[in-house]
């Protein structure tokens, strides 16, 4: 990935390696071979198993998709008819039943992830500034906060589950007999309100990683900064505007790009929620395709919108990355 | 910065990586041997009220046969909600059990994948012959023409559960035989936060399961007679309608249950919430949960009108567990002899009796246990009026494709929305354009 045109176009004042290929000193060179050999040496286990972890299955879930897999061959799938493109066309076929559906649950996910990302980034951002000051009872208040990211997924959900039921839950209970806020119980577990369960119990799991990222990020501002931007006469505004957000920069951009990877690919959350089959309300992408492999048994279409998926969160997080650096680059100059 | 991008990059290769990675797999081919005589794995079903009950029944009847044949048999208990995914993982890995439970319906999907031991004459001539077994049974064990890729273990059936007090405080005296006069008791009975009748509005195998005996009612079926689907018939359209319509225009079933898919509603009916249950040998779990015996009464199914029988008066699927083997089994002699201990007459009374399903085997029918006025029902229903779900390949697929249709069908209901032929239709389209083309 680096190579020395990279890191040169990368920055400037490394761009020229001090022992370049040219300089080779003759009777060190074994020694230096094994210096520079040593590191990659190192790295050779981690990357075998990097490769059979997760290279190899990619590659054979690739190998799927230009396959006819269905329960007639999934026994022995290397036998399976070759398809060609057909399950491509058939998932982005949008005119199409299938497509149509892959297209709807696309964009729930998109909405979904958006919402999610954007509440858990807001909530764990201000969550951290305010925690900053010390008070009595900072320390429990933070430890209560990361509670939600402690606990495990399964246990956690299934526990919105039961508060989110219709006749006996805790959320329609407090909605509509304490707070009266609703004529009459909702359901949230089907129909239209799913999508919000789900957003609900996303935001109330994810807050507190974005939490405790902002929260260390914090911890490298200097301090005189904000008293520098006091005696400037900054008000809390202008020192949140002008000093903490820019000094949050990389780390949120690191912070948002996982968030969202997490979010659009979480399968935990609606899979417990909701179980095999989601409404199509919250439809998200990930029990969308398990549903199309694991539940109609159809894994080429699967496997094919899986590949699909993977393409269109490369050129999002490429995308991403190139446009949030370049922004920092021009911000540094 | 730069440890943050080289951060960024990482937590991105390895996000994007796992994405595809889920549809990873492996393949396997070859029959089965006899490598291993002297064990035998068994995926049994969950049947009882929970897995430990199950094993506590199964347990002491494994014994019996390690006694008697000296094969040990390892046995684990499956969810119903994990059962299909574990043998699908099974099937592609290679890795399954010898002998496993599936449910009956599932048999043509399963034969499809080529993965079961085919019961043909010789091999059902080790187990006491094919005639051993009840004809409404073996029609549920693959499709038609091929040699049965399962041997029938468990039978049950639909059955109209009502409670007893209830019916006579409401001043009914016998159960509804027809689905106007269902409603029109579930009227009497939907009051004072109690309902007439309870549903698994969530639960895609109940949703099949029912709105299939409405469908066998109005003449019409899910599927052609060459096998393809066929979700929008006039006919199918009415009888997914009048399920739902329990619920939206008659107002018999409670809102609640759209969402009910862990058996929430056998519960209510245990607790008196509900007056009647449509249910499949309930008989164990209402015991479990505390209802006695003489608190409710069992009768058939309704119909549109007459009596039950075979046509349009079907009133149940012909449900039940399957006993299937593993082709590539490593003890292929000791699984055949394990079916056969578990499809003989003593097994069958004993198994059957604690499960409180019927025996798919004849000569262990007969037996006095299962000739009480609640098992009489449900073998009467089995031998006249129940028909097997479509044996097709795509049957799994069709229990999903259509019993999500119903779900959503059932939340439109609950959230008040109204449910018409043309909203009912346009699941059903959505449905049928999931399934597999061919």
């Amino acid at each position: 990935m680096t190579t020395t045109t990279a890191a040169s176009a990368d920055s400037g004042e490394r761009a020229v390696p001090k022992d370049s290929p040219g300089a080779a000193r003759g009777p060190r060179r074994p020694g230096r071979i094994r210096r520079i050999a040593l590191p990659y040496l190192l790295l050779l286990p981690a990357l075998i198993l990097e490769l059979l972890v997760h290279l190899v299955p990619m590659v054979i879930g690739i190998f799927m998709s230009f396959k006819e897999l269905t329960q007639f061959y999934i026994r022995d799938w290397g036998t399976a008819p070759w398809s060609g493109f057909d399950n491509y066309k058939v998932s982005v076929d949008f005119s199409a039943p299938v497509g149509e559906a892959l297209l709807h649950s696309f964009l729930v996910t998109v909405g979904f992830t958006l919402l999610s990302v954007g509440l858990c980034w807001l909530i764990g951002t201000a969550a951290a500034i305010y925690m900053q000051d010390t008070f009595r009872g900072r320390g429990l208040l933070r430890a209560l906060f990361l509670v939600p990211y402690a606990l495990p997924v399964y246990a956690a959900v299934i526990t919105w589950v039961f508060m989110f039921q219709h006749d006996n839950g805790l959320v329609n209970h407090v909605l509509h007999d304490q707070l009266h806020l609703i004529d009459k119980p909702s359901f949230w577990l089907i129909g239209d309100n799913s999508f919000y369960a789900l957003l609900t119990v996303s935001v109330w799991k994810g807050w507190p990683f974005a939490f405790l990222i902002v929260m260390a990020g914090l911890q490298n501002i200097p301090g005189e900064l904000y008293e520098a931007a006091a005696l400037d006469g900054a008000g809390l505004w202008q020192q949140l505007r002008r000093i903490t957000l820019p000094s949050l920069r990389p780390v949120n951009q690191v912070l948002v790009l996982v968030l969202f990877l997490w979010t659009f690919n979480d399968f935990n959350t609606p899979f417990v929620l909701f179980g095999r089959t989601a409404p199509e309300a919250a439809d998200l992408i990930s029990v969308h395709i398990y549903q199309a492999s694991f539940v109609t048994w159809n894994f080429g279409t699967g496997s094919a919108m899986s590949v699909l998926l993977l393409l269109f969160l490369l050129v999002v997080t490429g995308v991403y990355l190139l446009l949030t650096s370049r922004g920092r680059k021009t911000a540094d100059v | 910065m730069r440890r943050i991008r080289a951060a960024a990059a990482g937590a991105v290769t390895v996000s994007l990586l796992t994405a595809v990675t889920a549809c990873g797999g492996g393949s396997s081919t070859g029959g089965g041997s006899n490598d291993s005589p002297k064990t035998l794995t068994y995926w049994a079903s969950n049947q009882g009220a929970s897995i430990e009950v199950d094993k506590k029944v199964l347990q002491p009847e494994l014994d019996k046969f390690e006694k008697q044949s000296g094969i040990k048999v390892k046995v684990e208990v499956v969810p119903w909600s994990d059962l299909l995914n574990r043998i699908l993982t099974a099937t592609t890995s290679g890795q399954g059990p010898d002998v496993l439970n599936i449910g009956n319906t599932w048999s043509a999907s399963l034969q499809a994948t080529g993965a079961l031991l085919p019961w043909d004459a010789s091999n059902f001539a080790k187990i006491g012959g094919k005639d051993r077994f009840v004809d409404s049974a073996l029609g549920s064990t693959g499709a038609q023409g091929k040699d049965p890729a399962a041997v029938p273990l468990y039978s049950m059936a639909y059955a109209l559960y009502y409670n007893k007090k209830m019916f006579a405080d409401a001043g009914i005296a016998t159960p509804p035989a027809t689905w106007d006069e269902l409603i029109a008791d579930g009227k009497k009975l939907s009051k004072g936060g109690k309902w007439g009748l309870g549903a698994e509005g969530s639960n895609p195998s109940e949703n099949i399961h029912h709105t299939f005996v409405f469908a066998k009612q109005h003449g019409a079926d899910f599927f052609t007679a060459d096998g393809k689907p066929d979700f929008t018939s006039d006919g199918t359209v009415a009888a997914v309608k009048q399920y739902i319509d329990l619920m939206a225009k008659d107002k018999i079933i409670a809102p609640g249950n759209a969402e009910y898919a862990q058996n929430q509603s056998v519960s209510d009916f245990a607790k008196g919430k509900n007056a009647m249950l449509l249910w499949q040998s309930a008989s164990a779990n209402l015991k479990s949960q505390g209802m006695s015996d003489n608190a409710y009464g069992i009768a058939p199914v309704p119909v549109q009108s007459g009596t039950p029988g075979t046509g349009t008066n079907v009133n149940s699927m012909v449900a039940g567990i399957n006993l299937a083997v593993f082709k590539n089994s490593h003890n292929l002699d000791g699984a055949t002899k394990f079916v056969k201990f578990m499809t003989s007459d003593a097994e069958q009374k004993i198994l059957n009796t604690a499960y409180s399903s019927i025996p798919p085997v004849k000569t262990a029918q007969t037996d006095a246990t299962f000739n009480t006025p609640a098992n009489a029902v449900l073998k009467d229903t089995l031998a006249k009026s129940a028909a097997a779900l479509p044996q097709v390949a795509d049957e799994s697929q069709f229990e999903t494709a259509v019993g999500t249709a119903v779900k959503a069908l059932f939340a439109d209901a609950a959230a008040g929305r109204a449910v018409t032929t043309e909203s009912v239709k346009a699941e059903l389209e959505k449905a049928q354009q999931q399934m597999p083309a061919k």
